[in-house]
């Protein structure tokens, strides 16, 4: 009996936290009590992308897409929507204010995206090898095993232009080249899942809903390289990523995808998981391997390159998550295919993960060349609450913020470093107006002075100075002399540290005082924050003509700094004061003065 | 026994489970059969004609329809009804589709692009479509 309608619901973390769990539960135990078991298949998804508006529910055929269900509208769902066929208007998603049904494709979210490594993604059921298998999965695996050579395979990849998506954007089918013509007696293929940038989740979400496009491209590399042992370096923080690979570890191995003589020919290979306890500069390759080994994750100089010379000084190629998921698609599609989405430097698409300020946050697909504007105005419905756009901030604590006149620029490796900033991993956070770009930068150096290993003087010293001048700079003691000192050392770190992490670490910095010197100015000649973030800075007062004496903003001090008689002016003590703003905020007369 | 998949037998498995997967994609599918599914049109069978639909597509390997199901149409006297809306023809509501007018209506309407005369109701009242 084949099943007439589906229910998918997103099974991604953000949506299963938001009680996504018992919203499954609650649809079934629903179906069940009408009697439609064998009629209506209830599936968890990985990932819909939608994440602002979640949990995701959309019932095939008809296309149906429901925001922001809960567990007490499953009942509902089931007795209009699939026995009385009737949509529950309530829950659609609401595109104009408008009551009118809009099918998934009509969402603005969705119509500028374009999915190759999400492909799978709100699609199939992660925990089902059947269903991958189903949509073409393992096809490329058997197309290398039974009909390419391991060069070929390299060669597909270098027509590709497929670059890695963990950072640098280095050519897969070049690192593959070099760890294929070394000569051991053992090689190693690793994954990079240790995900650590505030706000990414991209290689999370792929993981999560389509484990097996990673072990089918790590195979299809160990069988190119020659190694027969992977490794997914996973960060311990991802239990639901993890669960679901694993699960999908052993039923590739139970349909013979995985382990001895795969499908049959004399080629084997296995993968197996580690854990990683979430520091961030594992996600460098050389930390991450000796992490693996079970030292203490810290880099080491490169070279000899870890295709060279990599896990237990044996060849290893390390790549990525997302990059990993292009492979299947390149292989069965072809070179062609693939080469023709993107920029003349940049093929494919890159997965971003818009958070911030922006409208819908999600996890969206682009492909490369598409501009800041449509991602963050389009895709991502543009400011909240009727702000302005003030800055973009890709590749997390080791890109640089973007602002307004780039726009219209279209993303690619090549335009993000010239612009300074880089693609990194696929963080894209949105600021606003009320966003301080000085406190933007001192979040992200707290953010890498914390998670520097310490190895090396540059990252180690440079980082920590570089925060205390940030510092300076907020609490209204700083010089325009410490600017220079900060573009030097600066510089310092970009040319002197060890890897990436410190190397990295000062672009907000450095992007900052390229775009938005006149801030850092204000900041240290004016001593005021224009965004009223930098609470050093501000001082609040009422301004006697407006002040009409309600009361309002007495009665919300938590520190009774505000004295006044009903219908008299009031004034704000400000010694007392400790500008928490809730007086600002909540006066109807815009009486409070913040300055 | 072990479950150890050899070439061909992983193209049987996704050849198997292919069919079944892309009746979850709306893609690429340009007809829509919709069938009357309220109390009076599951009374007089609708099920079963909703399975015959699935049942014969699949046979024909015709890939492109759409087959959903929607309340009562308002046709009663004529259940199991379906409507069937395909682009260079009107819609058009089909009455007492048992699976013979299944057939009919996939060789005839859907494949030929013939209405079949006997089978075909009015469109119900203005009311009730809104």
């Amino acid at each position: 009996m084949a099943y007439k309608q589906f229910i998918l619901v997103c099974g991604g973390t953000a949506c299963e936290s938001n009680k996504g769990i018992e919203l499954v539960a609650e649809l079934k135990r629903a179906v069940e009590a009408v009697g439609l078991v064998n009629d209506v298949q209830v599936v968890r998804t990985g990932c819909l992308g939608f994440c602002e508006k979640g949990p995701i529910v959309k019932i095939i055929p008809e296309d149906t897409f429901y925001v922001e269900v809960k567990p007490e509208d499953a009942t509902e769902i089931v007795n209009e929507h699939i026995v009385k066929g009737r949509m529950v208007e309530r829950l659609l998603y609401d595109k104009s204010q408008s009551k009118q049904h809009v099918e998934v494709d009509e969402i603005d979210f969705y119509q500028k995206q374009f999915r190759i490594v999400l492909r799978n993604c709100g699609v199939i059921d992660p925990d089902k090898i059947e269903e991958y298998i189903a949509r073409d999965g393992y096809a490329a695996l058997e197309k290398v095993l039974f009909e390419m050579s391991p060069d070929q395979v390299i060669d597909e990849l270098d027509k590709s232009g497929l670059r890695g998506r963990g950072g640098a954007g280095f050519p897969v089918s070049k690192k593959w080249a070099f760890a294929k013509v070394q000569q051991a007696d053992q090689k190693y293929m690793v994954c990079n899942a240790d995900e650590g940038d505030p706000g990414a989740y991209m290689d999370r979400s792929t993981l999560e809903g389509d484990p097996h496009s990673i072990i089918e491209a790590m195979t299809i590399a160990g069988y190119t390289i020659g190694a027969n042992k992977g490794y997914v370096y996973i960060r311990a923080e991802y239990p639901l990523a993890i669960g679901r690979l694993e699960l999908a570890i052993s039923q590739a191995r139970e349909y013979g995808l995985l382990g001895d003589n795969i499908l049959g020919t004399d080629f084997s290979f296995d993968i197996e998981i580690r854990l990683g306890a979430g520091a961030f500069v594992c996600g460098e390759e050389t930390a991450l391997l000796a992490s693996i080994e079970g030292k203490r994750g810290m880099p080491t100089p490169r070279p000899p390159f870890p295709a060279v010379k990599g896990l237990w000084g044996k060849p290893t190629v390390i790549n990525n998550v997302e990059t990993l998921a292009n492979i299947p698609v390149i292989i069965t599609k072809g070179s062609d295919w693939f080469s023709k989405i993107g920029t003349a430097t940049s093929k494919g698409t890159k997965v971003f993960a818009l958070t911030g300020k922006v409208k819908n946050s999600g996890l969206i697909e682009v492909p490369m060349g598409t501009t800041l504007r449509e991602i963050i105005f389009n895709i991502g419905g543009g400011i909240r609450d009727g702000r302005q756009f003030k800055a973009a901030q890709t590749g997390g604590p080791s890109g640089g913020v973007i602002p307004p006149e780039f726009l219209d620029l279209p993303i690619d490796y090549e335009n993000l470093a010239k612009i300074g900033s880089i693609m990194g991993s696929g963080g894209l956070i949105v600021m606003d107006e009320t966003d301080c770009i000085v406190d933007v930068a001192k979040f992200y150096l707290d953010f890498t002075v914390e998670e520097s290993c310490g190895k090396c003087a540059p990252c180690r010293i440079g980082g920590r100075s570089l925060y205390n001048l940030l510092g300076k700079i907020t609490a209204g003691t700083a010089t325009m002399d410490d600017i220079d000192t900060m573009q030097e050392i600066a510089t310092a770190m970009q040319r002197a540290s060890l890897c990436g992490l410190g190397q990295t670490a000062p672009n907000p910095v450095v992007s900052g005082l390229r775009y938005f010197r006149d801030e850092y100015e204000k900041h240290i000649i004016d001593k005021k924050c224009p965004s009223g973030k930098c609470k050093n800075l501000l001082s609040y007062s009422i301004d006697p003509v407006k002040c009409v004496g309600c009361t309002a903003c007495a009665r919300v001090c938590p520190v009774n700094a505000i004295a006044g008689e009903r219908k008299k002016t009031h004034v704000i003590d400000p010694v007392a004061c400790i500008k928490c703003g809730q007086c600002y905020e909540v006066c109807k007369f815009g009486a409070v003065i913040r300055g | 026994m072990s479950k150890k998949l050899t070439l061909d037998a992983l193209r049987q498995l996704r050849e198997d489970k292919q069919k079944e997967l892309s009746k979850r994609d709306p893609a690429n599918k340009d007809i829509q059969v919709i069938i009357g599914m309220g109390t009076c049109g599951i009374a007089a069978g609708a099920k079963n004609t909703f399975a015959a639909f699935l049942d014969i597509l699949d046979a024909k390997n015709i890939t492109n329809v759409l087959v959903r199901q929607t309340g009562c149409m308002g046709l009663c006297h004529s259940e199991p009804t379906v409507e069937v809306i395909t682009h260079d023809m009107p819609p058009v509501i089909y009455g007492n589709v048992n699976k013979e007018a299944c057939e009919k209506i996939i060789s005839q309407h859907i494949l030929e692009g013939k209405l079949v005369d006997d089978l075909i109701c009015d469109r119900p009242a203005i009311d009730i479509i809104r």
